[in-house]
Order: C-alpha cells, then sequence, then structure tokens
C-alpha cells in the first residue's frame, strides 16, 4: 500500500507541496557553505591564479547535466514498465533544469577556457559530449511540446529518453576517440590543478546544493503539471477552490 | 517470419518504384550539399581532400533524414499501418523491415554515388574504398536509428523538422567512426579500428532499434 | 584570510570576467527558472479556474 500510495497523484501533490520550502531551504544552507569554501578556504591555484574557482561550478554543473538526464531515464523506465503515471510527470520535471545545468557547464567552460586555453570554445571531448547531451534534452523537450496527448507525450518521450541514455557513453567514447585522434587541448579543467581536500569538498557541498535546488524545482513543476492532468478529479477541483 | 519480412520490403521497394520522384530527390539533394562545400571553402585541393569525408558522411546523415520522414507516415494516412501491426508477427519483425527497406532505397544508392563524389574532393582510391565501406556498415544503422525517430514523430505537425533535432545527436558515433576511419586511410594510421567499432554499433543497432521502434510505433498508433 | 580587501576579492587576481562571469551566469539561470515556475503555476491556476467556472455554469 505505502509505495503505492504515494504515487497517487491525490497524495503526491499536498506531499510535494510541504516537500518544496524544506529543499529549497537546504539548498540555500548547502549554496551559502559551498560559496563561502570556494571563495574563502579554498587556496588560490599556483598555476592558474583565481580563474580555477570557476571549477566550483563548472564540476558540479556537469555532474547534474549528466545524473539528471540518467534519472529522468529511471523515471521513463519504470513509468514504461509500471504505468505509473507520476513517474512520466518526475521525467517532464526534471528535463528543463537538466537542460539549464548543460548550459551553465557549457557556458563556465567556456569562460574557463578563454584564460587557460585562450579560446571560448575547443572541441575538447567533455565540452563536446556536454554539447551533445545538451541537444538529446532539447530532443527531448521538442518532442514533449510537440504532442497534445500527454499520454503519447509521456510515452514517446520515454523512449527517446531511454534510448539517449543507451547512446550517451558510446557518444562520450566515441568523441573521447575523435579527440584523441586529433590532438585536441590537452589540459582539462577536473584535472588541472592536483585536486586538493578543500577543492573536492568545495566541489561536493555545490554540488548538493544544486542537487537540493533540482528536486525542490522538479517537485514545484511536477506539481503544476499534475494539478492541470488531473483537473477533472474531486481533489483537484478541491485545490483550486482553496487557491481562491 | 522471414515471409513476413520478405513481404514488408517487398512492398516498400514496389511503393518507392512507383513513386521515382521522391526517390530521386533525396539522392540529388546528397549529391547537391557535398557539391556546394568546394563553392563554400574554395577549390584548394588538400584543404578538399582534409574535409572531403567529414562532408560526405554529414551529407549522408542530411539524405538520410530527409527520407526518414516517410517511413511510416504514408503508410499511417492510408490506414495500412495498423493493419501491419495486426499482423500476427512480433511489430519489431515490421520495424526490421522497414529499416532494412529504407536503407536498400536510400542507403544503396549513396553507396555508389558516394566513390564519384569523392573524386569532387580528390581522394586517392584506396580512401574511396574504405569510403564505401564505412558507408555499407554506416548507413543501416542511420535507417535503424532513424526508424525509431520516425516511429516516434508519427503524424505530428512538424515531424519533419522535429525528427531532425531528436535523431542527429544518436548518429554522432556513427558520424566519427565512419568519416574517421577514410581519415585513418589518408593520414596513414589505418581504418580497421574505426570499422570494427562502426560494425559493433550496426550489431547493437540491429539488436536494440527495431524493438524500440516497434514500441514507439505502438506509442504513436494507439 | 585569503583576501587582503574586497577590492581584491572582486578583481579575482585579474580573472573578475570569468569567475564572475560564470557564477553570475549561474544565478540568472536560478533566479530565471524559479520566476519561471512560479508564472506557469499562477497561469495553470488560473487558465483551470477559469475552465472550472465556465464548466459549472
Amino acid at each position: 500500500m505505502s509505495l503505492y500510495h504515494y504515487a497517487s497523484p491525490a497524495t503526491f501533490y499536498p506531499l510535494a507541496g510541504r516537500l518544496v520550502p524544506w529543499f529549497a531551504a537546504l539548498a540555500v544552507v548547502f549554496a551559502a557553505v559551498g560559496l563561502y569554501l570556494s571563495f574563502f578556504v579554498a587556496p588560490t591555484d599556483f598555476q592558474q591564479g583565481e580563474g580555477y574557482r570557476i571549477i566550483f561550478i563548472h564540476v558540479p554543473a556537469a555532474w547534474m547535466s549528466m545524473f539528471i538526464y540518467i534519472v529522468m531515464a529511471f523515471w521513463s523506465a519504470i513509468g514504461l514498465a509500471w504505468n505509473t503515471r507520476l513517474s512520466f510527470v518526475m521525467a517532464r520535471a526534471l528535463a528543463p533544469t537538466g537542460a539549464m545545468f548543460t548550459f551553465l557547464a557549457l557556458w563556465t567552460g567556456a569562460l574557463w577556457g578563454k584564460p587557460m586555453w585562450g579560446a571560448w570554445w575547443v572541441w575538447d571531448a567533455r565540452l563536446t559530449s556536454e554539447l551533445i547531451l545538451l541537444f538529446l534534452y532539447v530532443g527531448y523537450m521538442a518532442l514533449q511540446a510537440a504532442i497534445d496527448d500527454p499520454r503519447r507525450a509521456d510515452r514517446a518521450g520515454a523512449l527517446l529518453n531511454l534510448v539517449g541514455v543507451i547512446n550517451v557513453p558510446i557518444i562520450y567514447f566515441s568523441v573521447k576517440w575523435w579527440n584523441t585522434l586529433h590532438q585536441g587541448a590537452s589540459v582539462s579543467l577536473t584535472r588541472a590543478p592536483s585536486m586538493a581536500q578543500v577543492m573536492l569538498w568545495g566541489m561536493l557541498v555545490m554540488a548538493l546544493a544544486a542537487w537540493m535546488y533540482t528536486i525542490a524545482v522538479a517537485l514545484a513543476r511536477a506539481r503544476t503539471l499534475i494539478l492541470e492532468r488531473e483537473r477533472q478529479t474531486e481533489w483537484a477541483r478541491a485545490v483550486l477552490k482553496e487557491q481562491a | 517470419m522471414l515471409r513476413f519480412l520478405i513481404a514488408v520490403i517487398r512492398r516498400d521497394i514496389l511503393l518507392a518504384a512507383r513513386r521515382r520522384g521522391d526517390w530521386l530527390t533525396a539522392q540529388f539533394f546528397f549529391v547537391m550539399v557535398t557539391s556546394l562545400f568546394p563553392l563554400g571553402i574554395g577549390p584548394e585541393p588538400a584543404m578538399l581532400r582534409t574535409i572531403g569525408p567529414g562532408v560526405v558522411w554529414v551529407a549522408a546523415l542530411l539524405a538520410c533524414l530527409l527520407s526518414l520522414g516517410r517511413l511510416y507516415a504514408d503508410d499511417h494516412r492510408d490506414g495500412s499501418l495498423e493493419q501491419l501491426l495486426l499482423a500476427p508477427y512480433s511489430n519489431a519483425l515490421l520495424a526490421l523491415g522497414k529499416a532494412i527497406a529504407h536503407w536498400i532505397i536510400n542507403g544503396i544508392p549513396l553507396l555508389l554515388i558516394a566513390p564519384v563524389l569523392g573524386i569532387q574532393f580528390g581522394l586517392p582510391a584506396d580512401a574511396l574504398v574504405v569510403l564505401v565501406l564505412s558507408l555499407a556498415i554506416g548507413t543501416p544503422v542511420l535507417s535503424l536509428l532513424g526508424g525509431i525517430g520516425a516511429a516516434l514523430t508519427l503524424g505530428l505537425r512538424g515531424g519533419g523538422v522535429l525528427i531532425t533535432l531528436l535523431i542527429l545527436p544518436l548518429y554522432v558515433p556513427v558520424l566519427i567512426f565512419g568519416a574517421g576511419a577514410v581519415d585513418g586511410t589518408l593520414s596513414g594510421t589505418g581504418a580497421e579500428a574505426h570499422l570494427s567499432l562502426l560494425g559493433a554499433v550496426l550489431v547493437m543497432a540491429l539488436l536494440v532499434a527495431p524493438w524500440i521502434s516497434a514500441l514507439a510505433l505502438r506509442v504513436s498508433v494507439e | 584570510m585569503i583576501w587582503e580587501s574586497w577590492d581584491a576579492f572582486w578583481a579575482m587576481g585579474g580573472y573578475a570576467l570569468y569567475v564572475w562571469g560564470s557564477f553570475g551566469a549561474t544565478l540568472a539561470c536560478i533566479v530565471g527558472e524559479v520566476w519561471r515556475v512560479r508564472r506557469q503555476r499562477r497561469q495553470v491556476i488560473s487558465r483551470l479556474r477559469r475552465l472550472q467556472r465556465f464548466d459549472s455554469q
């Protein structure tokens, strides 16, 4: 009963509403600690000066962009296997945030590359894979937007998501292979500084903040999606009355 | 089972033979796109030889996408797709047959045209052989993966543009290994590794893509 | 303390454009996304309420 209980939209909607502020608050706390670590505790890098501090945003953003795609695939697989509408909603609610983190990973990568490599864009294996990941997110969202029937949109998006997640390792491998053949940039943002303990902690705390933020935003987005889809039901009508 | 597969393939080839105009469009598109590159970049032979493999491969991807939009659309419109899906065989078999037919109709002509285009870019004979070989292994993957996109976007407004958005990122490994094989021959590092990786991708696509296409068809048609 | 003054902090050892460009873009994205999620919620609720009134009439 318990799992199915929480998977029912009528239970999930108010529960998510109560959870969002908590996750948002946690995100703020972690972000504050993370920013303190990245700007006031982590020492200056002897090679890259202060410019390396970009990794505290770049690396967590890159992690999130990949994790979110995998989490989406997890929800998609559950949705297809057990036909649970809520998991499709979760996958859909996560996509824009995943795309945002992918964009940020690219943006910060470019801002880091300019002073370090002397160019805004280098066809480095990581940056290139990240760009293709952004294309995958865009494709997923475009497909969802093009289909009016939510049932079909859910399933079609889930299938595309699963095909994408099978492809991500192949794409990453092929891009890496291509990059080594063409002797691309050898310095990488994540490898460059001799990873001091405090830097690792900074990145981990920032990643935690990003996770909490993602959960809060995805839950809020899922609430809106659920309300829209369940508008004919008793509980949704009651919720709408309350909003007056 | 094999009979059903062959029937699906034959049907598509017959239909394509009746509408030769549509079929020629995709082939001429392939020729024109590749011919535009020297005009945009300049006739310098050394430069053309370096970009040649990549240009031919990218044009092949685009030409393949151009014809994919109609893979299921015509059958969907006249209702025969529903009939085919109700046939007492696995829908994956139908998707496999459709992809094979698409490859025979659109992939094999590319293999025949590609050497001519390669000569335009000044590729030497051994590179031309590898180019055809890489296209022979790679284009079936394009048809198989493209079938998933065609099934997902079936009957949607703007489906033609949407399919490029969905499928092009998935084509990246094929492009890298395919063009890389020809580059390897040109630079003397050899093409075997690229071609065997391309072969591995083909095997995976053969095993996975028909099933996913079948699921996607059921989602889109129901 | 690693920073001698606030000026030194904002200058980021000459990397101000890159460091603040990264953190600023992140902040802008987050603020924008939160704003969009809220606006979407308001819009959906007002639309559904209108639908509901229409149905009950």
